[in-house]
């Protein structure tokens, strides 16, 4: 990273001081708990998916700037999809962020989530952006519990 | 002006010790604040082990070969060093082990194991790291025994009014840092050995943070047991060392089983070897042990009146200059502390500042610091730890408030 401020732009300052769908959300279809133990990231994630469409999704927690910024963001952009797109970004957000996809090339719906790709030259800082995706994973699968430690 | 060279270290000179300290780091001078997590190691350290691994190396204590006898020697001149260093009565009371963990493990598993039963307790304080709690735990799960906290005060300080009412009847061991690797207190370990003694309690002293501070004197101190870790007192990793009590040593059962620690093996029985032999089972880490000894040489060599005088006036300075930024708050303010500062800033992660400050060429630990129950102590997930070695500067402190301003100034 040549400068934090890449990373560390307005959008993320601005989604960590008021994160979107922060808070409890009652009769949720689906949750999970994405927690990193040796960081303190730990978010949990609950969705209301109805007749295959992401209703509603909210998130609890505490985390990094990093962290907190990408569960808000990623709340905002799968509210209202369908499940497979919600999928969908969710691979196309771990493939951006390992380096494998290129949202200026590389098709993808990810729009203003390409913020993030800078994370990709912060090694020690993937596993906080890539936590919520990974708890929304773990949601819809019906897994409890998830670490991208 | 007078100066008082004696209590002066040379710190230019010693920095040149250092060849980790020359190698830019994003393009910028590395200021490394983060001895507490591990000490950088000097140049002596390296080419000790070095040389004792390009020409001196053989197993230890096996065979009649001269190449053999000498490594051992090499090995055991390291114990007698560590057993001088702490003040030991004796060599054989020094175990080499592979760290703190592993020295408390080995307590807990073979003293603890023994003299803990159902309804038992393990008094421990309310400021120790994972290493003193969950070789505890597991020891109290498996025998239905209890654990008892010692509190502390929002200034980081052992509340120490009511500890006799703490040391029961039932209480096995007490298990105390001499100094929090979070908070930077220092601890009255001397007093509380002497107050648990009093009741019949051993103790043991978690000596990682303390041994690169303090002149640790363990028959003065009156310790049972007292563990540290060679890589924080700027050694090579993968090694340490549990003193103890002659007394409770030998009457331990051995923990790990193998090579080098019997007397004579038959399918009938074993016979154990004597201290310390008994609880080093298989080829120990000798380029690492005779590393330590080289490093106790050179911390020796500096002086460890030097150097507590030199990181106190680091301590101080960086605490009036941190105290100084608006928003941050410095956790951890007792009477007696080590240099270690641990702080929080307005709402702003410490990881985020960890990541900044990196970027600045400046290595602080951001994170719970391996001390769970002291970050809920506090009410916080987390903090920033600056902690100052004898190579550190003011000037380096001043970067560090830099990076500071920077950090607030992004998440204006």
């Amino acid at each position: 990273m040549s400068d934090p401020r890449e990373l560390y732009q307005q959008v993320i300052i601005e989604h960590n001081k008021k994160p979107r769908n922060y808070g409890d959300l009652e009769g949720c279809t689906h949750q999970a708990h994405g927690l990193n133990p040796l960081c303190g990231d730990d978010i949990v994630l609950k969705v209301v998916v109805v007749d295959g469409i992401v209703q509603d999704i909210r998130f609890t927690g505490q985390g990094c700037a990093i962290s907190k910024a990408s569960s808000s963001l990623m709340t905002v952009n799968v509210k209202g999809k369908p499940v497979a797109e919600a999928e969908l970004m969710v691979d196309q957000f771990r493939g951006m962020i390992r380096g494998t996809l290129d949202t200026a090339v590389d098709p993808n719906i990810l729009g203003k989530l390409s913020l993030f790709q800078n994370v990709k030259n912060l090694p020690s800082r993937v596993k906080c952006a890539v936590l919520p995706w990974a708890t929304l994973h773990s949601a819809l699968h019906g897994e409890e519990i998830v670490s991208t430690e | 002006m007078t100066t008082t060279p004696t209590l002066t270290l040379d710190v230019a000179r010693i920095r040149q010790d250092f060849p980790e300290l020359s190698v830019p780091f994003h393009d910028k001078p590395l200021i490394y604040l983060d001895s507490a997590v591990s000490g950088l190691t000097p140049k002596a350290v390296v080419d000790r082990v070095s040389h004792y691994q390009s020409f001196e190396h053989t197993n230890v204590h096996r065979g009649v070969s001269t190449l053999s006898q000498e490594a051992t020697d090499r090995f055991e001149e390291a114990r007698e060093k560590v057993r001088a260093f702490i003040n030991a009565p004796s060599a054989a009371q020094i175990i080499w082990t592979r760290g703190t963990t592993e020295s408390i493990n080995l307590v807990a598993q073979t003293f603890g194991r023994s003299k803990v039963g159902a309804g038992d307790e393990i008094l421990l304080s309310a400021m120790e790291h994972h290493s003193n709690i969950v070789p505890w735990q597991l020891l109290a799960e498996e025998k239905g025994a209890k654990i008892r906290v010692i509190p502390m005060n929002d200034d980081g300080e052992l509340i120490l009014d009511d500890l006799e009412s703490l040391l029961t009847e039932r209480t096995r061991i007490l298990g105390v840092t001499q100094v929090s690797n979070v908070l930077g207190t220092i601890n009255p370990v001397k007093e509380i050995i002497r107050r648990a003694h009093a009741k019949g309690v051993p103790v043991l002293v978690d000596g990682a943070q303390g041994v690169p501070h303090l002149p640790v004197d363990v028959t003065d101190l009156d310790a049972d047991f007292y563990a540290f870790s060679g890589h924080k007192l700027s050694g090579p990793t993968g090694i340490g060392v549990l003193y103890g009590r002659r007394e409770l040593l030998e009457a331990m059962p051995p923990w790990q089983g193998g090579g080098s620690m019997i007397l004579s093996v038959t399918w009938e029985k074993t016979t154990f070897c004597g201290l310390p032999t008994k609880f080093e089972a298989g080829t120990p880490a000798i380029a690492q042990a005779i590393g330590l000894g080289a490093a106790i040489d050179y911390i020796q060599g500096l002086g460890l009146a030097r150097i507590a005088a030199h990181e106190h006036d680091l301590l101080a300075y960086a605490t009036e200059r941190c105290a100084s930024v608006p928003g941050l708050r410095i956790i951890g303010q007792a009477k007696h502390k080590a240099s270690v500062l641990s702080f929080v800033l307005d709402d702003i992660h410490p990881h985020d500042i960890g990541s900044i400050l990196d970027h600045e060429g400046i290595v602080v630990r951001a994170g719970h610091h391996c001390a769970q129950p002291v970050m809920a102590r506090f009410g916080i997930p987390a903090t920033t730890r600056a902690s100052f070695a004898y190579f550190n500067t003011r000037e380096e402190i001043d970067a560090l408030v830099s990076g500071i301003l920077k950090v607030q100034e992004i998440f204006k």
